[in-house]
């Protein structure tokens, strides 16, 4: 087992499980080229499945640890490498070769999985990078209530405003008071907050470009976005939340 | 090698199947023998075997259509639509026991695998099922006059860890090991998809007897691959049905003065009878529903399509929520869907065919038979696993966990460690550690279900980490790995790493059945299979005779009977008259 440990790893309270998922160790020897890293995954030889090994996932798929990445070209990666891994092409053979199957395949789902998606891969980078985000979700909400303390959660100032005026509305709502103004003033501000989240998608680009030439600063960037999301991601929720119980 | 044939098996709330394919160049004529995929018949030569289980006067196991005719005799020595208590917890089937005559064990803890009275025993849900099984393996073994010990068996999709692991129990317990559980829509797909070799986006609707599934597939140069799924475990024709009776004993009520709930053996009637009418109903404008009271009174009702839409409505209408999920699950539009594929005997319904064409905007696929068709692409499945043929090479399925994983964190939430809809075999990686000084045990427990909160989950395990070497608290680092396999079941490991120690564990199944009480389940069968075997043979044999006598009747009455010669008529008459003593014999 690889004794590297992830830096970006809070330490859990009492018997609290962790809510960071810690998905894997970087791989001893990273490859940075495009090239047959799959024959790690099955001999040349014989095409028989090998032990799995911790990896990550950027290595896994023999990719370097980049932002910009071909999603067409992972789904095909992805096809082949099932089609050779799969427990379904192993049903007959020796336990161990299940065995091995079976982890080998939940490696690659799960590594798809990460990758395939813009924003858990930036996530994912990050916390390869040993970079903390903010735990803005809904079970820090929930549990920072149980714990009876206020849960950290920075305000991005371009939403400063619009957070304020959206909180009272939602009060409002809350309290019975929805009229049929309030509800187009719900919808108007999801909309807007809905445009806004697509220019976020945009600044994460630029920032991925940076990273990708080599710019490591770049993930200050990624984090702030990220976080900004984030937030918006939960006004959006709340107002969800009051608009389907208004339905 | 013949002992080496895997069947696939449906097996339904209301009927079970097994479906075989064959090695072989055409596919064009699919349900012959011999010839591409098809089904194995019953002794019957029914397709179709009614997931029913009765214990007969004789004290005799009895599973599928002579199991029926019990169940109208007798109704308490007969056990129906036990899926819905697969895996479930007495708490859980409160609701089912309001509308099925399941009469369960009186001395049931929460938390403990459910037992059902039939006859002077009690049997967990896995046994009932594991009979049906049982029959379809001899139904297989007597088809193929070999033995048959490998199986898929499908599930549906929106089955939960503790339902897919009883299902599994009732494989082994039926002498079967279980190569996969695979979702009955994606098993549906697999069985269109053999012929249609295309790529696209393909929606499966299936609507069972007692489930709802509705899985969103994206098909790709033979890779099946999932991209979401939902459903009701809770819904099905069953619920139709339920309902129907519930008007009609209203009815009853109010019009003859009968409580007809107090008869079981009249509910029964009636029941078949509004399942009659549902069906006939599928194809006419109106259906006659008559039942025969207690009392020997006569309950008639007319009942029309339109009356009989109006009713069923809303149960339609509770289908459309999960495929309104899946599709946003998947990030697609209704419109985006290539290809809708009909599942299930509910989709005959005329009211459900025209809601699925509304929501898809487009006419879905009915070319295969909807309550053979998870069957036959199980029997795909089953190929695919035996090493494959010619025309399964190219194809691989791909599917998904239903719901979420999740762990009970601090004050009570669930944290989600893999997310539904993650491609299965899927694994997840925790860290735990201790909070007080010297600590050798940390408790731990699992959860399945999109609920935010952890008492609104459904729990899956509790086990505890033990052999934690003794330290400060917070020092111990313990990497727990969840892992998904292929039929959506979970596997726990565990170690401590600063120690570099395995840590032990117990994993205590919430209704599940542990492997010793699968094994003795085994051995009991095992003790009784002798017994069954003699019994089994001799109505065997008895059916043969029948057969052979009815053909001789009507050999009599045919022309060339008269062209036999006088000693040929009476050497007939001597075996016919050996053959007639036999029957009545019992050996």
């Amino acid at each position: 087992m690889n004794e590297t440990t992830n830096t970006g790893v809070k330490t859990a309270p009492p018997a609290k499980p962790h809510l960071q998922v810690i998905q894997a160790r970087p791989h001893p020897h990273r490859c940075w080229s495009c090239g047959d890293m799959r024959a790690e995954h099955f001999c040349g030889e014989c095409g028989h499945v090998q032990p799995a090994e911790p990896t990550d996932f950027f290595s896994f798929f023999g990719l370097p640890r980049q932002l910009e990445l071909d999603e067409e070209k992972l789904e095909r990666n992805f096809y082949t490498l099932s089609r050779k891994l799969h427990p379904d092409v192993y049903s007959r053979a020796s336990e161990r070769e299940q065995q091995w199957s079976l982890e080998k395949t939940s490696q690659l789902n799960d590594a798809y999985r990460t990758l395939k998606d813009p924003i858990s891969r930036t996530e994912y980078l990050l916390m390869l990078e040993g970079i903390q985000l903010e735990e803005q979700s809904k079970i820090a909400t929930e549990q920072a209530r149980a714990f009876g303390t206020e849960k950290k959660q920075t305000v991005p100032a371009e939403l400063l405003e619009e957070a304020f005026e959206l909180n009272m509305l939602l009060e409002e709502a809350k309290m019975g008071g929805v009229d049929e103004d309030v509800r187009a003033q719900l919808i108007t501000t999801r909309e807007n907050l809905t445009a806004r989240l697509n220019t976020m998608q945009e600044e994460l680009r630029a920032a991925w470009k940076q990273w990708d030439s080599g710019d490591s600063e770049a993930t200050a960037a990624m984090v702030d976005v990220l976080n900004r999301r984030s937030y918006l991601r939960n006004l959006l929720r709340d107002i969800n939340d009051v608009l389907s119980s208004l339905a | 090698m013949a002992d080496d044939r895997v069947v696939g098996i449906d097996l339904g709330t209301t009927n079970s199947l097994v479906a075989y394919m064959a090695s072989g160049p055409s596919l064009a004529h699919p349900h012959e023998p011999g010839k591409g995929v098809f089904i194995i018949p019953g002794e019957d030569g029914v397709n179709l075997v009614p997931s029913v289980v009765a214990l007969d006067d004789e004290g005799h196991m009895q599973v599928g259509n002579s199991a029926r005719a019990v169940l109208l005799r007798s109704p308490e020595r007969a056990v129906y639509s036990v899926k819905r208590l697969m895996g479930r917890g007495v708490e859980d089937v409160q609701e089912e026991l309001k509308l099925f005559p399941f009469r369960l064990a009186e001395d049931l803890a929460p938390g403990e695998v459910l037992r059902i009275h039939l006859g002077e025993r009690t049997y967990t849900p896995p046994e009932v099922s594991a009979q049906i099984l049982r029959q379809l393996k001899r139904n297989a073994e007597r088809f193929f006059g070999s033995p048959v010990k490998q199986a898929v068996i499908t599930v549906p999709a929106y089955f939960n860890d503790a339902q897919r692991q009883a299902t599994k129990d009732a494989g082994r317990i039926a002498g079967l090991e279980v190569l996969r559980l695979v979702n009955e829509p994606t098993a549906a797909s697999l069985a269109y998809g053999l012929d249609k070799k295309q790529n696209g986006t393909i929606a499966v609707y299936d609507f069972g007897g007692g489930t709802f599934d509705v899985s969103i597939l994206k098909l790709k140069d033979g890779i099946f691959e999932v991209i979401a799924t939902n459903g009701d475990t809770h819904l099905g024709g069953d619920d139709i049905d339920n309902l129907l009776i519930a008007v009609a004993v209203q009815d009853i009520a109010g019009d003859l003065k009968i409580d007809i709930r107090k008869y079981p053996d009249a509910v029964q009637r009636l029941r078949n009878a509004v399942i009659d009418a549902k069906i006939a109903l599928s194809s006419q404008d109106a259906a006659q529903l008559e039942v025969e009271l207690p009392d020997g009174k006569l309950y008639q009702r007319t009942i029309t399509r339109e009356m009989f839409e109006q009713m069923v409505e809303p149960i339609v209408k509770r289908t459309l929520g999960p495929c309104g999920q899946a599709l946003r699950d998947a990030g697609l539009v209704a419109a985006q869907v290539d290809e809708v594929v009909l599942v299930g005997g509910s989709t005959r319904i005329p009211l459900v065919r025209r809601k699925v064409e509304e929501l898809f905007a487009r006419k879905p696929h009915t070319e295969l038979n909807p309550d053979e068709v998870v069957a036959l692409g199980a029997a795909v499945q089953a190929k695919i696993l035996a090493g494959g043929s010619e025309e399964t090479k190219d194809m691989l399925l791909l599917d998904v966990t239903p719901l979420s994983l999740g762990i009970e964190a601090l004050g009570g939430v669930t944290a989600k460690i893999i997310h539904r809809n993650s491609t299965i075999p899927a694994s997840a990686t925790e860290h735990f550690t201790t909070g007080v000084e010297g600590q050798v045990s940390v408790a731990i427990h699992v959860l399945q279900g999109e609920r935010e909160l952890a008492k609104d989950c459904r729990s899956l395990a509790r086990f505890d980490l033990k052999g934690i070497p003794p330290m400060p608290a917070g020092l111990p680092r313990i990497e727990v790995r969840f892992l998904i396999d292929a039929n959506g079941i979970l596997h726990v490991s565990a170690r401590e790493q600063r120690s570099g120690k395995e840590a032990e564990i117990q994993v205590q199944p919430s209704y599940g059945l542990t492997d010793e009480q699968v094994e003795t389940m085994i051995l009991d069968s095992f003790d009784n299979a002798e017994k069954d075997l003699a019994d089994r043979q001799l109505i065997e044999a008895r059916n043969e005779a029948e057969t052979i006598l009815t053909a001789l009747t009507k050999g009599r009455r045919d022309e060339a009977w008269t062209m036999l010669g006088f000693g040929e008529q009476r050497k007939v008459a001597e075996l016919e008259a050996k053959l007639r003593r036999s029957v009545s014999g019992t050996d």
